[in-house]
């Protein structure tokens, strides 16, 4: 991978700091006063997730991060590594745990999941916004509601658990925001 | 051909901003005709350059003939040219110039930018911060809060350390303790690098909204080309002011001691050389209008694209400019 000056830095660029992938979120060009010039820049640490505020001085060049996003399709999971495929080379690519992260719970085969790849290798798996999934097991609902007031927990057929209006009732298919957890609406069959 | 949907020609600015920049102009010319204060002109091009170690000047080649081509460098700010004209009794005067730095692009900043700069004969620092605050409530056509504080108050204010005494040492520190260990490598051994470092990151941010600060009484180490004070510690009669957290003004009582300037000019070029920079001509021209007698003036230079960022609200410089370098 090449090097990038601080004058190319801008949002989402992939660095390597600490010797972690990195996305640059924010960058500001300083001058203070009469001083040395230097870059104002929030990092965003891939791996943990965690942004943190650095200065390079102008000029300075760091490491590229070898860091892509791709739309892939989930194969499989052997309990200890998801699989995953791109669907234009069929190239097939394993993530762990920390790597498929939240997203375990939300994603069923074939589904196409982002997966943000780091040498080749799957850094982090989101799930696509909106899943649909049928319920596996929950209380049976009071007859004749129909707004759903207060819900009730429904565990899904990947395993998750979401709160649910009463009425929803097992083996119907729900619509899942995985960014929230939360309830989206009944997909009609 | 080229698609013309893609190519990036129309301005950056609205046209409202077109009409916002002329009206400040406008302002500008009246208030100093009324001041009798003297609109000058001076050259873009010159044979010297700033000598400015955090200073980076385009240069050109004026071509003579085959055999013969001069360098010439674009002006940093209208500075050199102007106090020339001070030296030779022009008397108050002011200019609105382009002025060039390589190297600077970013939200508040653009390479090739608008300074104006004004030289008010006789007048002290405290002199040309009232006629400022008087001028900036004009173009913002409203009663600006306004505070005059020192660089020491401010700076012990927030990080507790006297500018004055400190050392580089103290101020990387301090760095380090607020999560930027890499500060030494930006600032190198120069405590004026180090204070502007622990300044613009840990101080500026924090200023308060909606007041306009006129910062005096700089460390002797940041004098640039201000005069000293006779106090102990020795103060540099220098200003900056600062509004809503942006860096709009610098100014001095400026040095008219021409052996003076040529030392701090020589020790720039020391600096320069040590940072492995190219060198740069100083401006004879200058030193030797010091030598003649600059009278005792006071003067400072203010950015016309940040100013018109801050009475527009405007989030980046591009939103106030024409066609930023990008567009160039």
């Amino acid at each position: 991978m090449g090097t990038y000056n601080t004058s190319e830095f801008k949002s989402g660029l992939k660095i390597m700091f600490d010797n972690s992938p990195c996305t640059i979120v924010e960058n500001e060009f300083v001058r203070p006063g009469k001083g040395p010039a230097f870059s104002r820049v929030k990092i965003r640490n891939l791996k943990t997730g965690r942004v943190i505020d650095k200065t390079f001085k102008s000029g300075e060049t760091v490491e590229a991060a070898d860091v892509m996003e791709t739309d892939m399709s989930y194969l499989y999971s052997d309990g200890e590594f998801w699989h995953f495929m791109d669907d234009e080379t069929f190239e097939q690519v394993s993530g762990d745990k920390t790597a498929v992260g939240d997203a375990a719970k939300w994603i069923k085969e074939q589904d196409k999941c982002t997966v943000t790849l780091w040498n080749g290798s799957p850094l982090l798996v989101a799930a696509p916004n909106f899943v649909e999934l049928a319920v596996a097991d929950t209380d049976p609902g009071l007859k004749g509601d129909t707004s759903g007031g207060g819900g009730k927990p429904a565990t899904l057929e990947t395993g998750a658990v979401v709160r649910v209006p009463l009425f929803v009732q097992i083996g119907e298919v729900i619509k899942v925001d995985t960014r929230t957890g939360e309830y989206s609406a009944r997909v009609k069959s | 051909m080229a698609k013309q949907g893609t190519t990036p020609w129309p301005p950056t600015c609205s046209a409202a901003l077109l009409h916002k920049r002329a009206e400040l102009y406008q302002t500008i010319r009246t208030f100093f005709v009324e001041k009798s204060v003297l609109e000058v002109d001076t050259p873009v091009l010159s044979s010297a350059a700033s000598c400015d170690v955090n200073l980076d000047s385009f240069s050109t080649k004026l071509m003579k003939n085959a055999q013969s081509e001069r360098l010439l460098y674009l002006q940093t700010s209208p500075e050199f040219a102007m106090k020339r004209l001070l030296a030779s009794g022009s008397g108050s005067i002011y200019q609105i110039a382009k002025s060039f730095r390589q190297g600077e692009s970013g939200r508040f900043h653009n390479p090739e930018f608008t300074l104006l700069e004004w030289y008010r004969v006789g007048f002290a620092v405290a002199d040309l911060i009232e006629e400022m605050v008087e001028l900036l409530m004009l173009c913002f056509n409203e009663n600006l809060a306004f505070r005059t504080v020192t660089y020491q108050q401010l700076f012990q204010q927030h990080t507790g350390i006297n500018p004055h005494e400190t050392s580089q040492e103290a101020l990387m520190q301090y760095a380090t303790a607020q999560g930027n260990p890499e500060a030494a490598s930006i600032c190198g051994d120069s405590v004026s690098n180090g204070l502007d470092y622990v300044f613009s990151q840990y101080i500026q941010p924090g200023l308060k909204k909606n007041l306009v600060y006129f910062v005096i009484d700089y460390p002797a180490c940041m004098a640039m080309l201000a005069k000293l004070s006779n106090t102990t510690p020795q103060k540099a009669k220098r200003f900056e002011v600062y509004f809503n957290s942006v860096e709009l003004a610098n100014g001095y009582e400026e040095l008219t001691d021409s052996v003076e300037q040529k030392n701090r000019f020589s020790d720039e070029l020391r600096e320069r050389k040590k940072e492995g920079l190219d060198g740069v001509p100083m401006d004879q021209n200058l030193l030797a209008a010091l030598e003649e007698g600059l009278p005792q003036c006071s003067g400072v230079a203010l950015g016309l694209d940040r100013l018109l960022m801050l009475m527009t609200a405007s989030k980046s410089i591009d939103d106030v400019m024409a066609f930023p370098i990008d567009r160039a």
